[in-house]
Protein backbone atom coordinates (compact mmCIF):
# COMPACT_ATOMS: atom_id res chain seq x y z
CA UNK A 1 0.00 0.00 0.00
CA UNK A 2 2.93 2.41 -0.35
CA UNK A 3 3.77 4.68 -3.21
CA UNK A 4 6.98 6.26 -4.32
CA UNK A 5 7.17 8.42 -1.21
CA UNK A 6 7.42 5.29 0.87
CA UNK A 7 4.25 6.26 2.70
CA UNK A 8 0.95 4.47 2.43
CA UNK A 9 -2.13 6.29 1.12
CA UNK A 10 -3.59 6.65 4.60
CA UNK A 11 -0.32 8.17 5.83
CA UNK A 12 -0.20 10.53 2.87
CA UNK A 13 -3.68 11.89 3.60
CA UNK A 14 -2.63 12.48 7.19
CA UNK A 15 0.30 14.55 5.94
CA UNK A 16 -2.21 16.57 3.92
CA UNK A 17 -4.55 17.09 6.86
CA UNK A 18 -1.89 18.35 9.26
CA UNK A 19 -1.42 22.10 9.10
CA UNK A 20 2.07 23.56 8.66
CA UNK A 21 3.94 24.26 11.88
CA UNK A 22 1.46 22.31 14.00
CA UNK A 23 2.30 20.50 17.24
CA UNK A 24 1.76 16.79 16.78
CA UNK A 25 1.74 13.73 19.04
CA UNK A 26 1.86 10.40 17.21
CA UNK A 27 0.58 7.58 19.42
CA UNK A 28 2.17 4.33 18.34
CA UNK A 29 4.50 6.00 15.89
CA UNK A 30 6.20 2.77 14.84
CA UNK A 31 9.45 3.35 13.02
CA UNK A 32 8.61 7.01 12.56
CA UNK A 33 8.14 7.41 8.78
CA UNK A 34 4.94 9.43 9.18
CA UNK A 35 6.33 11.69 11.88
CA UNK A 36 9.57 12.19 9.97
CA UNK A 37 7.62 13.14 6.84
CA UNK A 38 5.49 15.58 8.86
CA UNK A 39 8.61 17.21 10.27
CA UNK A 40 10.10 17.48 6.80
CA UNK A 41 7.03 18.52 4.78
CA UNK A 42 4.91 20.39 7.28
CA UNK A 43 7.61 21.54 9.72
CA UNK A 44 5.67 20.18 12.66
CA UNK A 45 6.89 20.16 16.20
CA UNK A 46 6.28 16.52 16.87
CA UNK A 47 6.83 13.70 19.28
CA UNK A 48 5.92 10.07 19.26
CA UNK A 49 5.10 7.34 21.73
CA UNK A 50 6.07 3.78 20.83
CA UNK A 51 6.36 0.53 22.77
CA UNK A 52 8.51 -1.53 20.43
CA UNK A 53 12.22 -1.59 21.38
CA UNK A 54 13.54 -1.85 17.85
CA UNK A 55 11.19 0.82 16.54
CA UNK A 56 12.47 3.30 19.13
CA UNK A 57 16.01 2.88 17.81
CA UNK A 58 14.82 3.60 14.28
CA UNK A 59 12.88 6.68 15.39
CA UNK A 60 15.93 8.11 17.12
CA UNK A 61 17.96 7.42 13.98
CA UNK A 62 15.45 9.60 12.12
CA UNK A 63 16.04 12.41 14.61
CA UNK A 64 12.60 12.16 16.20
CA UNK A 65 11.64 12.91 19.80
CA UNK A 66 10.13 9.63 20.91
CA UNK A 67 9.10 8.12 24.24
CA UNK A 68 9.32 4.46 24.99
CA UNK A 69 5.94 3.89 26.59
CA UNK A 70 2.61 2.07 26.46
CA UNK A 71 -0.16 4.39 25.24
CA UNK A 72 -2.69 2.43 27.29
CA UNK A 73 -0.99 3.94 30.35
CA UNK A 74 -2.58 7.23 29.47
CA UNK A 75 -1.34 10.65 28.58
CA UNK A 76 -1.57 12.08 32.07
CA UNK A 77 1.67 14.01 31.80
CA UNK A 78 0.25 16.09 28.98
CA UNK A 79 -1.91 19.09 29.74
CA UNK A 80 -5.28 19.75 28.10
CA UNK A 81 -5.01 20.85 24.49
CA UNK A 82 -1.24 20.76 24.52
CA UNK A 83 -1.13 19.57 20.90
CA UNK A 84 -2.82 20.70 17.71
CA UNK A 85 -3.12 17.09 16.54
CA UNK A 86 -2.90 13.63 18.06
CA UNK A 87 -2.48 10.83 15.54
CA UNK A 88 -3.81 7.36 16.31
CA UNK A 89 -3.08 5.67 13.01
CA UNK A 90 -3.36 1.90 12.87
CA UNK A 91 -2.95 1.76 16.63
CA UNK A 92 -6.54 2.38 17.74
CA UNK A 93 -7.47 -1.24 17.19
CA UNK A 94 -4.31 -2.46 18.97
CA UNK A 95 -4.62 -0.76 22.35
CA UNK A 96 -6.21 -2.53 25.29
CA UNK A 97 -8.56 0.34 26.10
CA UNK A 98 -9.46 2.25 22.95
CA UNK A 99 -12.17 4.22 24.80
CA UNK A 100 -9.68 5.57 27.34
CA UNK A 101 -6.99 6.26 24.77
CA UNK A 102 -9.31 8.16 22.44
CA UNK A 103 -10.80 10.10 25.36
CA UNK A 104 -7.32 11.13 26.48
CA UNK A 105 -6.31 11.95 22.92
CA UNK A 106 -9.32 14.26 22.63
CA UNK A 107 -8.29 15.91 25.88
CA UNK A 108 -4.68 16.66 24.99
CA UNK A 109 -5.30 17.68 21.39
CA UNK A 110 -7.53 20.09 19.52
CA UNK A 111 -8.02 17.49 16.79
CA UNK A 112 -7.43 13.74 16.62
CA UNK A 113 -6.77 11.66 13.52
CA UNK A 114 -7.88 8.03 13.86
CA UNK A 115 -7.01 5.46 11.21
CA UNK A 116 -7.90 1.78 11.35
CA UNK A 117 -8.53 -1.25 9.14
CA UNK A 118 -12.20 -1.75 8.18
CA UNK A 119 -13.43 -5.17 9.25
CA UNK A 120 -16.53 -5.12 7.01
CA UNK A 121 -15.01 -5.17 3.53
CA UNK A 122 -16.49 -7.56 1.03
CA UNK A 123 -13.33 -9.64 1.23
CA UNK A 124 -13.63 -10.08 5.01
CA UNK A 125 -17.37 -10.73 4.74
CA UNK A 126 -16.72 -13.42 2.16
CA UNK A 127 -13.96 -15.09 4.15
CA UNK A 128 -15.93 -15.10 7.37
CA UNK A 129 -19.50 -15.38 6.12
CA UNK A 130 -19.01 -17.85 3.28
CA UNK A 131 -15.75 -19.65 3.90
CA UNK A 132 -16.16 -19.52 7.68
CA UNK A 133 -12.56 -18.46 8.28
CA UNK A 134 -11.09 -15.55 10.21
CA UNK A 135 -10.32 -12.99 7.47
CA UNK A 136 -6.75 -12.37 6.36
CA UNK A 137 -6.57 -9.40 3.97
CA UNK A 138 -3.96 -6.81 2.97
CA UNK A 139 -5.22 -4.43 5.67
CA UNK A 140 -5.76 -7.23 8.19
CA UNK A 141 -2.71 -9.31 7.35
CA UNK A 142 -2.33 -11.27 10.56
CA UNK A 143 -3.24 -14.84 11.45
CA UNK A 144 -5.72 -15.23 14.28
CA UNK A 145 -3.04 -16.62 16.59
CA UNK A 146 -0.39 -14.01 15.86
CA UNK A 147 -1.91 -10.56 15.70
CA UNK A 148 -1.45 -7.25 17.49
CA UNK A 149 -5.06 -6.30 16.71
CA UNK A 150 -7.28 -6.58 19.75
CA UNK A 151 -10.41 -4.93 18.41
CA UNK A 152 -12.22 -5.34 15.13
CA UNK A 153 -14.44 -2.58 13.89
CA UNK A 154 -16.03 -1.42 10.68
CA UNK A 155 -16.33 2.08 9.30
CA UNK A 156 -20.00 2.16 10.25
CA UNK A 157 -19.07 0.96 13.76
CA UNK A 158 -16.73 3.90 14.17
CA UNK A 159 -19.21 6.44 12.86
CA UNK A 160 -21.80 5.12 15.29
CA UNK A 161 -19.25 5.04 18.13
CA UNK A 162 -18.47 8.72 17.55
CA UNK A 163 -22.14 9.63 17.47
CA UNK A 164 -22.79 7.89 20.78
CA UNK A 165 -19.83 9.59 22.45
CA UNK A 166 -20.51 13.03 21.01
CA UNK A 167 -17.32 12.99 19.00
CA UNK A 168 -17.59 15.15 15.92
CA UNK A 169 -16.28 13.71 12.64
CA UNK A 170 -14.90 16.65 10.68
CA UNK A 171 -13.51 14.71 7.74
CA UNK A 172 -13.36 11.10 6.63
CA UNK A 173 -11.20 9.41 4.03
CA UNK A 174 -11.46 5.86 2.81
CA UNK A 175 -8.88 3.84 0.90
CA UNK A 176 -8.24 0.51 -0.63
CA UNK A 177 -4.76 -0.61 -1.62
CA UNK A 178 -4.43 1.70 -4.58
CA UNK A 179 -6.87 4.54 -4.33
CA UNK A 180 -9.43 6.54 -2.47
CA UNK A 181 -12.89 5.02 -2.10
CA UNK A 182 -15.84 7.36 -2.32
CA UNK A 183 -18.84 5.01 -2.59
CA UNK A 184 -20.01 2.36 -0.14
CA UNK A 185 -16.83 2.64 1.93
CA UNK A 186 -18.03 0.19 4.53
CA UNK A 187 -17.98 -2.52 1.85
CA UNK A 188 -15.08 -1.42 -0.31
CA UNK A 189 -12.58 0.50 1.81
CA UNK A 190 -9.78 -1.39 3.54
CA UNK A 191 -8.84 1.55 5.71
CA UNK A 192 -10.67 4.53 7.19
CA UNK A 193 -9.01 7.75 8.34
CA UNK A 194 -11.12 10.16 10.40
CA UNK A 195 -10.41 13.67 11.61
CA UNK A 196 -12.36 14.08 14.84
CA UNK A 197 -12.81 16.61 17.62
CA UNK A 198 -14.80 16.80 20.82
CA UNK A 199 -18.41 17.38 19.81
CA UNK B 1 45.77 14.88 24.80
CA UNK B 2 45.87 11.77 22.71
CA UNK B 3 49.18 10.93 21.17
CA UNK B 4 49.52 7.59 19.43
CA UNK B 5 46.56 5.72 18.02
CA UNK B 6 46.52 1.98 17.90
CA UNK B 7 44.09 -0.68 16.86
CA UNK B 8 41.15 1.67 16.28
CA UNK B 9 41.27 2.97 19.83
CA UNK B 10 42.70 6.08 21.39
CA UNK B 11 46.04 4.59 22.31
CA UNK B 12 47.99 6.18 25.12
CA UNK B 13 46.35 9.10 26.93
CA UNK B 14 47.33 11.27 29.88
CA UNK B 15 45.41 12.79 32.74
CA UNK B 16 45.65 16.58 33.02
CA UNK B 17 45.00 18.82 35.97
CA UNK B 18 43.49 22.26 36.23
CA UNK B 19 43.87 24.30 39.39
CA UNK B 20 41.74 27.35 40.11
CA UNK B 21 40.36 29.48 42.95
CA UNK B 22 43.86 30.19 44.20
CA UNK B 23 43.03 33.80 45.07
CA UNK B 24 39.28 34.01 45.37
CA UNK B 25 38.28 30.73 46.99
CA UNK B 26 35.69 28.36 45.59
CA UNK B 27 32.43 28.79 47.49
CA UNK B 28 30.54 25.60 48.18
CA UNK B 29 26.78 25.39 48.17
CA UNK B 30 27.04 24.69 51.89
CA UNK B 31 28.69 28.06 52.48
CA UNK B 32 32.33 27.00 52.95
CA UNK B 33 35.34 28.10 50.92
CA UNK B 34 38.01 25.94 49.34
CA UNK B 35 41.24 27.32 47.99
CA UNK B 36 42.81 26.19 45.74
CA UNK B 37 40.80 23.60 43.87
CA UNK B 38 42.24 21.09 41.40
CA UNK B 39 40.25 19.01 38.96
CA UNK B 40 41.71 16.09 37.07
CA UNK B 41 40.49 15.66 33.52
CA UNK B 42 41.25 13.99 30.22
CA UNK B 43 40.39 15.00 26.69
CA UNK B 44 40.08 12.97 23.52
CA UNK B 45 39.67 14.26 19.98
CA UNK B 46 40.06 17.83 18.81
CA UNK B 47 38.09 21.00 19.36
CA UNK B 48 36.76 22.41 16.08
CA UNK B 49 37.28 25.96 14.85
CA UNK B 50 34.19 27.46 16.47
CA UNK B 51 34.61 25.38 19.61
CA UNK B 52 31.15 23.88 19.21
CA UNK B 53 31.87 20.16 19.26
CA UNK B 54 32.77 19.60 22.90
CA UNK B 55 31.05 16.84 24.85
CA UNK B 56 31.51 16.63 28.62
CA UNK B 57 31.41 13.09 29.97
CA UNK B 58 30.95 12.59 33.69
CA UNK B 59 31.74 9.47 35.66
CA UNK B 60 29.89 7.41 38.23
CA UNK B 61 30.52 6.96 41.95
CA UNK B 62 33.89 5.26 41.84
CA UNK B 63 34.99 6.35 38.40
CA UNK B 64 37.58 8.91 37.44
CA UNK B 65 38.71 11.14 34.61
CA UNK B 66 40.30 8.24 32.74
CA UNK B 67 37.33 7.34 30.60
CA UNK B 68 39.07 5.98 27.52
CA UNK B 69 42.38 4.99 26.03
CA UNK B 70 45.30 3.55 27.97
CA UNK B 71 47.59 4.97 30.59
CA UNK B 72 51.16 3.93 30.03
CA UNK B 73 51.74 0.56 31.57
CA UNK B 74 48.06 -0.17 32.24
CA UNK B 75 46.61 -3.46 31.12
CA UNK B 76 43.08 -2.17 30.79
CA UNK B 77 41.67 1.00 29.20
CA UNK B 78 39.46 3.70 30.68
CA UNK B 79 36.01 2.87 32.05
CA UNK B 80 34.07 3.85 28.91
CA UNK B 81 36.60 2.94 26.25
CA UNK B 82 33.89 0.96 24.47
CA UNK B 83 31.91 4.19 24.01
CA UNK B 84 34.64 6.81 23.44
CA UNK B 85 37.05 6.69 20.55
CA UNK B 86 37.36 6.95 16.79
CA UNK B 87 34.11 5.81 15.19
CA UNK B 88 32.52 5.00 18.55
CA UNK B 89 29.37 6.54 20.08
CA UNK B 90 31.34 9.53 21.38
CA UNK B 91 33.28 9.76 18.17
CA UNK B 92 36.66 11.38 18.73
CA UNK B 93 36.97 11.91 14.99
CA UNK B 94 34.06 14.36 15.23
CA UNK B 95 33.83 15.55 18.80
CA UNK B 96 36.10 16.85 21.52
CA UNK B 97 35.41 14.66 24.53
CA UNK B 98 36.24 15.91 28.00
CA UNK B 99 36.00 13.68 31.04
CA UNK B 100 36.21 15.42 34.36
CA UNK B 101 36.79 14.04 37.84
CA UNK B 102 34.73 15.36 40.75
CA UNK B 103 35.30 17.69 43.64
CA UNK B 104 35.57 15.51 46.74
CA UNK B 105 37.16 12.73 44.72
CA UNK B 106 40.55 11.10 45.16
CA UNK B 107 41.75 10.58 41.64
CA UNK B 108 43.69 13.78 41.19
CA UNK B 109 41.03 16.26 42.28
CA UNK B 110 40.70 18.14 45.54
CA UNK B 111 39.06 15.99 48.17
CA UNK B 112 39.39 14.83 51.76
CA UNK B 113 42.72 13.14 51.01
CA UNK B 114 44.20 16.36 49.57
CA UNK B 115 46.54 18.46 51.67
CA UNK B 116 44.81 21.34 53.46
CA UNK B 117 47.06 24.37 52.86
CA UNK B 118 46.10 25.76 56.26
CA UNK B 119 47.44 22.75 58.16
CA UNK B 120 49.82 21.02 55.79
CA UNK B 121 47.96 17.78 56.49
CA UNK B 122 45.15 15.99 54.64
CA UNK B 123 41.72 17.60 55.11
CA UNK B 124 40.10 14.33 56.23
CA UNK B 125 36.73 15.27 57.72
CA UNK B 126 37.62 18.95 57.77
CA UNK B 127 36.83 18.85 54.08
CA UNK B 128 33.46 20.57 53.57
CA UNK B 129 30.46 18.48 52.56
CA UNK B 130 30.05 18.80 48.79
CA UNK B 131 26.97 18.48 46.65
CA UNK B 132 26.50 17.49 43.02
CA UNK B 133 25.92 21.22 42.50
CA UNK B 134 29.43 21.85 43.84
CA UNK B 135 30.88 19.21 41.53
CA UNK B 136 29.22 20.90 38.56
CA UNK B 137 30.26 24.41 39.67
CA UNK B 138 33.86 23.23 39.83
CA UNK B 139 33.57 21.62 36.39
CA UNK B 140 32.27 24.90 35.01
CA UNK B 141 35.63 26.42 35.89
CA UNK B 142 37.28 23.72 33.82
CA UNK B 143 34.97 24.33 30.86
CA UNK B 144 35.66 28.09 31.14
CA UNK B 145 39.38 27.36 31.23
CA UNK B 146 39.03 25.29 28.03
CA UNK B 147 37.23 28.34 26.57
CA UNK B 148 34.11 26.48 25.59
CA UNK B 149 31.02 28.70 25.50
CA UNK B 150 28.47 26.00 24.91
CA UNK B 151 28.90 22.27 25.33
CA UNK B 152 27.37 20.20 22.55
CA UNK B 153 26.35 17.69 25.17
CA UNK B 154 26.81 16.62 28.78
CA UNK B 155 26.54 12.90 29.31
CA UNK B 156 26.97 10.31 32.01
CA UNK B 157 25.62 7.22 33.69
CA UNK B 158 24.50 6.87 37.29
CA UNK B 159 26.20 9.67 39.28
CA UNK B 160 27.47 10.95 35.92
CA UNK B 161 23.86 11.29 34.82
CA UNK B 162 23.04 13.29 37.96
CA UNK B 163 25.90 15.65 37.19
CA UNK B 164 24.64 15.95 33.60
CA UNK B 165 21.15 16.84 34.84
CA UNK B 166 22.58 19.32 37.32
CA UNK B 167 24.61 20.90 34.52
CA UNK B 168 21.56 21.69 32.42
CA UNK B 169 19.71 23.10 35.42
CA UNK B 170 22.63 25.14 36.80
CA UNK B 171 23.94 26.33 33.44
CA UNK B 172 21.13 26.00 30.86
CA UNK B 173 22.75 28.43 28.45
CA UNK B 174 26.02 26.43 28.43
CA UNK B 175 24.49 23.10 27.37
CA UNK B 176 22.90 22.15 24.04
CA UNK B 177 21.90 18.63 25.01
CA UNK B 178 21.92 16.24 27.93
CA UNK B 179 22.29 12.46 28.02
CA UNK B 180 21.38 11.11 31.47
CA UNK B 181 21.76 7.34 31.57
CA UNK B 182 20.62 4.92 34.27
CA UNK B 183 20.10 7.73 36.70
CA UNK B 184 17.58 9.70 38.70
CA UNK B 185 16.56 13.25 39.51
CA UNK B 186 16.75 12.38 43.18
CA UNK B 187 17.68 9.39 45.31
CA UNK B 188 14.97 7.16 46.69
CA UNK B 189 15.13 5.97 50.32
CA UNK B 190 16.32 2.58 49.07
CA UNK B 191 19.25 4.17 47.25
CA UNK B 192 20.14 6.26 50.29
CA UNK B 193 19.91 3.14 52.45
CA UNK B 194 22.40 1.20 50.36
CA UNK B 195 24.84 4.10 50.49
CA UNK B 196 24.37 4.40 54.25
CA UNK B 197 25.25 0.75 54.76
CA UNK B 198 28.43 1.32 52.79
CA UNK B 199 29.30 4.38 54.87
CA UNK B 200 28.61 2.54 58.12
CA UNK B 201 30.87 -0.29 56.99
CA UNK B 202 33.74 2.15 56.49
CA UNK B 203 33.12 3.92 59.78
CA UNK B 204 32.86 0.59 61.62
CA UNK B 205 36.35 -0.39 60.53
CA UNK B 206 38.70 -0.35 63.56
CA UNK B 207 41.20 1.69 61.53
CA UNK B 208 38.66 4.37 60.65
CA UNK B 209 39.77 6.73 63.45
CA UNK B 210 37.21 9.44 62.56
CA UNK B 211 38.69 9.77 59.11
CA UNK B 212 42.24 10.38 60.35
CA UNK B 213 43.84 7.30 58.91
CA UNK B 214 46.28 8.88 56.47
CA UNK B 215 49.78 7.59 56.98
CA UNK B 216 48.47 4.77 59.17
CA UNK B 217 46.53 1.52 58.77
CA UNK B 218 43.75 2.22 56.33
CA UNK B 219 40.12 1.19 56.95
CA UNK B 220 40.56 -1.23 54.06
CA UNK B 221 38.18 -3.90 55.28
CA UNK B 222 35.38 -1.42 55.80
CA UNK B 223 35.85 0.02 52.34
CA UNK B 224 36.01 -3.52 50.98
CA UNK B 225 32.61 -4.35 52.46
CA UNK B 226 31.15 -1.11 51.11
CA UNK B 227 32.47 -2.02 47.69
CA UNK B 228 31.02 -5.53 47.90
CA UNK B 229 27.57 -4.08 48.57
CA UNK B 230 28.05 -1.74 45.65
CA UNK B 231 28.94 -4.58 43.29
CA UNK B 232 25.85 -6.53 44.22
CA UNK B 233 23.63 -3.55 43.51
CA UNK B 234 25.26 -3.00 40.12
CA UNK B 235 24.46 -6.50 38.90
CA UNK B 236 21.12 -8.21 38.41
CA UNK B 237 19.82 -11.54 39.66
CA UNK B 238 20.12 -12.89 36.15
CA UNK B 239 23.59 -11.52 35.46
CA UNK B 240 24.87 -12.94 38.73
CA UNK B 241 23.38 -16.33 37.92
CA UNK B 242 25.04 -16.27 34.54
CA UNK B 243 28.35 -15.02 35.87
CA UNK B 244 28.70 -17.15 38.97
CA UNK B 245 25.89 -19.60 39.42
CA UNK B 246 26.38 -21.72 42.48
CA UNK B 247 29.83 -22.66 41.30
CA UNK B 248 32.57 -23.30 43.79
CA UNK B 249 36.01 -21.84 43.41
CA UNK B 250 38.04 -24.91 44.17
CA UNK B 251 35.72 -27.79 44.49
CA UNK B 252 33.62 -28.26 47.56
CA UNK B 253 35.54 -29.59 50.52
CA UNK B 254 33.59 -29.28 53.71
CA UNK B 255 31.88 -26.19 55.06
CA UNK B 256 33.70 -23.02 56.01
CA UNK B 257 33.28 -19.28 56.22
CA UNK B 258 36.07 -18.72 53.74
CA UNK B 259 34.94 -17.65 50.29
CA UNK B 260 33.89 -20.99 48.84
CA UNK B 261 31.56 -19.83 46.15
CA UNK B 262 32.81 -18.08 43.03
CA UNK B 263 30.59 -15.11 43.75
CA UNK B 264 32.14 -14.78 47.20
CA UNK B 265 35.62 -14.94 45.75
CA UNK B 266 34.74 -12.30 43.17
CA UNK B 267 33.31 -9.92 45.74
CA UNK B 268 36.24 -10.34 48.09
CA UNK B 269 38.75 -9.80 45.29
CA UNK B 270 36.98 -6.69 44.05
CA UNK B 271 36.47 -5.38 47.56
CA UNK B 272 40.03 -5.96 48.71
CA UNK B 273 41.50 -4.31 45.64
CA UNK B 274 39.37 -1.21 45.91
CA UNK B 275 41.54 0.38 48.61
CA UNK B 276 44.39 0.52 46.11
CA UNK B 277 42.60 3.16 44.09
CA UNK B 278 39.96 4.75 46.27
CA UNK B 279 40.04 6.82 49.43
CA UNK B 280 37.49 5.74 52.08
CA UNK B 281 36.74 9.38 53.03
CA UNK B 282 36.00 10.19 49.39
CA UNK B 283 33.54 7.31 49.37
CA UNK B 284 31.74 8.96 52.29
CA UNK B 285 31.72 12.42 50.75
CA UNK B 286 30.65 11.32 47.29
CA UNK B 287 27.86 9.00 48.46
CA UNK B 288 26.58 11.80 50.68
CA UNK B 289 26.61 14.17 47.74
CA UNK B 290 24.47 11.86 45.63
CA UNK B 291 22.13 11.15 48.54
CA UNK B 292 21.53 14.88 48.94
CA UNK B 293 21.01 15.34 45.20
CA UNK B 294 17.56 16.64 44.33
CA UNK B 295 17.26 18.21 40.91
CA UNK B 296 13.97 19.84 41.85
CA UNK B 297 15.88 21.32 44.76
CA UNK B 298 13.15 20.77 47.26
CA UNK B 299 10.82 22.93 45.19
CA UNK B 300 8.65 19.89 44.56
CA UNK B 301 7.80 19.66 40.90
CA UNK B 302 10.64 18.70 38.59
CA UNK B 303 8.99 20.31 35.57
CA UNK B 304 9.22 23.73 37.20
CA UNK B 305 12.99 23.43 37.29
CA UNK B 306 13.07 22.30 33.64
CA UNK B 307 10.67 24.89 32.27
CA UNK B 308 12.34 27.08 29.67
CA UNK B 309 15.28 24.74 29.22
CA UNK B 310 16.19 24.68 25.55
CA UNK B 311 18.53 21.73 25.66
CA UNK B 312 17.39 18.47 24.13
CA UNK B 313 17.36 15.39 26.37
CA UNK B 314 18.19 11.77 25.58
CA UNK B 315 17.07 9.87 28.67
CA UNK B 316 18.18 6.24 28.72
CA UNK B 317 17.25 3.53 31.21
CA UNK B 318 17.87 -0.20 31.36
CA UNK B 319 15.09 -2.64 32.05
CA UNK B 320 17.04 -4.87 34.46
CA UNK B 321 18.53 -2.00 36.46
CA UNK B 322 16.99 -2.36 39.89
CA UNK B 323 19.34 0.07 41.62
CA UNK B 324 18.34 2.99 39.42
CA UNK B 325 15.06 1.59 38.11
CA UNK B 326 13.59 2.76 34.83
CA UNK B 327 10.67 4.50 36.54
CA UNK B 328 13.10 7.13 37.84
CA UNK B 329 14.21 7.90 34.28
CA UNK B 330 10.55 7.92 33.24
CA UNK B 331 9.93 10.62 35.86
CA UNK B 332 12.64 12.76 34.31
CA UNK B 333 11.20 12.16 30.84
CA UNK B 334 7.69 13.00 32.02
CA UNK B 335 8.91 16.18 33.65
CA UNK B 336 10.48 17.13 30.31
CA UNK B 337 7.13 16.55 28.60
CA UNK B 338 5.26 18.67 31.14
CA UNK B 339 7.84 21.42 30.86
CA UNK B 340 7.75 21.42 27.07
CA UNK B 341 11.38 20.27 26.86
CA UNK B 342 12.29 18.26 23.75
CA UNK B 343 13.24 14.80 24.91
CA UNK B 344 13.72 11.19 23.93
CA UNK B 345 13.10 8.41 26.42
CA UNK B 346 14.38 4.93 25.62
CA UNK B 347 14.34 1.84 27.82
CA UNK B 348 16.94 -0.65 26.69
CA UNK B 349 16.93 -4.38 27.07
CA UNK B 350 19.78 -5.78 29.03
CA UNK B 351 20.19 -8.42 31.68
CA UNK B 352 23.23 -6.73 33.22
CA UNK B 353 21.45 -4.54 35.73
CA UNK B 354 22.84 -1.12 36.64
CA UNK B 355 26.22 -2.00 35.10
CA UNK B 356 24.57 -2.24 31.68
CA UNK B 357 25.54 1.29 30.67
CA UNK B 358 29.17 0.25 30.99
CA UNK B 359 28.87 -3.18 29.43
CA UNK B 360 25.99 -3.59 27.01
CA UNK B 361 26.68 -0.59 24.82
CA UNK B 362 25.46 -1.44 21.34
CA UNK B 363 21.96 0.03 21.47
CA UNK B 364 23.09 2.83 23.75
CA UNK B 365 25.77 3.68 21.20
CA UNK B 366 23.23 3.70 18.37
CA UNK B 367 21.02 6.16 20.24
CA UNK B 368 23.88 8.44 21.21
CA UNK B 369 25.48 8.41 17.76
CA UNK B 370 22.26 9.55 16.12
CA UNK B 371 21.33 11.94 18.89
CA UNK B 372 24.66 13.77 18.77
CA UNK B 373 24.50 13.91 14.99
CA UNK B 374 21.07 15.49 15.17
CA UNK B 375 21.92 17.97 17.88
CA UNK B 376 25.08 19.09 16.12
CA UNK B 377 23.17 19.47 12.86
CA UNK B 378 25.25 16.74 11.33
CA UNK B 379 28.71 18.28 11.60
Amino acid sequence: MSDRLGLRLDQKVIVEIITPGATVLDLGCGTGELLAELVKEKHVSGEGIEIDDQAILECVAKGLNVFHDDIDRGLSEYGDRSFDFVILNQTFQQVKRPDEVLKEALRVATKVIVGFPNFATLATRFQLGIRGRVPVTPSLPYEWHDTPNLHFLSILDFIDYCRKRHIRIEKAFYFNAKKRIRTFPNAFAHVGVFLVTKG
Amino acid sequence: MMTARGGGGLGIVETKYQTFAQDNGFATVGGKTLSPVTLAYETYGELNADRSNAVLVLHALTGDAHAAGFHKGDKGPGWWDNMIGPGKAFDTDKYFIICSNVLGGCRGSTGPSSINPATGKPYALDFPLVTVGDMVNAQRHLVDYLRIERLLSVAGGSMGGMQALQWVVSYPERVRSVIPIATTATHSPQQIAFNEVGRQAIMADPNWNDGNYYGRELPAKGLSVARMIGHITYMSDLSMSEKFGRRFRNGHSGFSFDPDFEVEGYLQYRGDNFIKRFDPNSYLYITKAIDYFDLANGKGLLQEVLRGVEARFLVIAFKSDWLYPAHQSQETAKACKRAGVKAIYAELNSTWGHDAFLIEVEEQAHLITHFLKNVSGGI
